[in-house]
């Protein structure tokens, strides 16, 4: 069953917060609940589905149904790291297909900053699983597992640091206009490769922000959608794929959106040419420029290229894309950078981004989410929403 | 430049039983990779079932210990430098390992290396794998 025009994006809310030493994980979770209802023009009771991932704390959803107060026919704990939230909309859509629910709600929250986190450079433990023994004991950070990737990149298509660093680039210029955005200085290719090496050969500015906060989605049936105040945005295209080290089969080249972006441009019958704006998961720079290969926005190994000289710049480059600053320079909240994604295209979508990024008239946008780790396991998620 | 990488002391790796083997050839200095005699390929990390075609006729090999880096990266900002890499064996498979002993600097993709056994704080000893 495809899932095209089943379902509608109706609110979408970024917690301005990016450092939270005064508020819970749960209370972080509410206040972005309560802001993407009010942006859609709905209530809590009006919810009867709710999305959560890992990071809402207790038992799966059932601590946060209860602390807000939610009555629900629907529910769904998906958990593929920051990619979660790409997936819950589909999931939202299909639920809302199927007659589960008519009003979903997806939120995310978290508080890496105030807990201190080393999100990137020290070793994550995923607990109890069969591959755990295979890696933990090789201290491997998720910067190496996203450093292997790109060296391994350079090896086989001569990519360079400062091909990279245009991602890096480019995202700064989106950040500088946006009044939330943790790092809003513009800078330029030499600064970033300029900047500390931090795992070879990813320097420090090739790393996403570490921020606490959150953010939170209304996906509605499109009927509802259409009684309501806001901008229509369509969901048109889905695709959710998982990755991992393939029985030793590795290739840190090829990531899920080779197969996510390949059902999801096939659900919504239109092609990389026709996005006029993209959110790729900017965990790190590497992570953008295997992710548009992947997607078809180039060829393999034509990332480099097609990265450089401005090319991602709202204004000045062909594929505008991560305008309120990516996970780069703006937020990537609870060190899971999908919800984001889906939020700026939205604005995007609504005429609502800053007037100095926002692309003229766009009305097809694409989101993509990359969860986890690209060099050990990852949970790809790519959307397609057409303004209605 | 040049950036010596040593031997970093190492966690001991949780041994669950389906494992069992591998670690327990590992204490004896041998590397084991599974190999699936239905569709003849090997893979690792070693499991009861073959990945690639669902077989649970699997059997345990000795691995001839050599192979090539696939990719690696060094980490400069542990206390103690360190370089995580994938290494395939000759048998086929890519592991995740550490190179030790070596110029961190001097390290290249496609790089020949041969096994080496590390111990770990109480448990067996790991796979590491040095520039031959």
């Amino acid at each position: 069953m495809s899932l095209k025009n089943s379902a509608c994006i109706a609110g979408a809310y970024e917690h301005p917060i990016r450092r939270a030493d005064d508020k819970s994980v749960a209370q972080l979770h509410a206040d972005v609940a309560r802001g993407a209802l009010a942006d859609a023009g709905l209530t809590l009771q009006d919810v009867d589905g709710y999305f959560c991932a890992g990071d809402a704390p207790g038992l799966g959803a059932l601590s946060m149904v209860d602390y807000l107060g939610l009555k629900l026919r629907h529910v769904d704990t998906t958990e593929t790291g920051g990619s979660s939230y790409v997936v819950h909309v589909a999931h939202a859509a299909a639920a809302i297909a199927a007659g589960r629910c008519n009003v979903a709600l997806i939120t995310l929250a978290g508080r890496p900053k105030a807990e201190g986190m080393a999100t990137g450079t020290a070793p994550r433990n995923y607990g109890p699983a069969p591959d755990v023994p295979f890696e933990l004991p090789y201290a491997p950070t998720t910067m190496n597992m996203y450093a292997m990737a790109a060296m391994r990149h350079m090896h086989e298509h001569g990519t360079t640091s400062e091909q990279l660093a245009w991602i890096r680039v480019a995202a700064s210029h989106h950040a500088q206009h946006n009044p939330h955005a943790m790092v809003r200085e513009v800078v330029t290719v030499k600064d970033v490769v300029g900047s500390p090496m931090i795992a070879d050969p990813l320097h420090r500015l090739d790393c996403c922000v570490i921020s606490d906060g959150g953010g939170a989605l209304v996906v509605v049936r499109p009927e509802i959608a259409r009684s309501l105040k806001r901008p229509v945005v369509n969901i048109i295209g889905t695709g959710e794929y998982q990755r991992a080290q393939s029985g030793g089969k590795v290739d840190l080249l090829t990531t899920g959106a080779a197969w996510t972006g390949k059902a999801a441009f096939e659900e919504a019958g239109v092609k990389p040419a026709d996005i006029q704006y993209a959110s790729i998961y900017d965990s790190f720079t590497i992570t953008v420029l295997l992710t548009l290969e992947d997607l078809g926005f180039c060829a393999k190994g034509q990332g480099g290229r097609f990265v450089s000289d401005g090319n991602l710049i709202a204004g000045a480059g062909k594929l505008p894309f991560n305008t309120d600053g990516g996970g780069l320079c703006n937020n990537h909240p609870g060190n899971r950078g999908g919800m984001t994604k889906v939020i700026e295209a939205v604005r995007q979508l609504r005429g609502e981004a800053h007037p100095k990024v926002q692309v003229p008239n766009c009305r097809l946008a694409l989101a993509h989410g990359t969860g986890g780790s690209l060099g050990t396991r990852h949970g790809s998620a790519t959307l397609i929403l057409e303004r209605a | 430049m040049s950036l010596n990488i040593g031997r970093r002391q190492m966690p001991a790796p949780t041994v669950y039983p389906d494992a069992k083997p591998f670690w327990d050839a590992a204490a004896e200095g041998r590397l084991l990779v599974k190999r699936c005699r239905d569709c003849g390929e090997h893979h690792h990390y070693p499991r009861d079932g073959c990945p690639f075609c669902g077989s649970v006729n699997t059997e345990w090999r000795q691995a001839g210990g050599q192979g090539t880096i696939y990719s690696f990266s060094v980490m400069r900002r542990g206390e103690v430098p360190y370089v995580v890499a994938y290494v395939t064996l000759d048998e086929g498979p890519s592991m995740m390992t550490n190179i030790v002993d070596a110029d961190a600097d001097a390290i290249r993709i496609g790089q020949r290396v041969a096994v080496r056994f590390q111990p770990s704080e109480g448990g067996p000893p790991l796979p590491v794998f040095a520039p031959v």
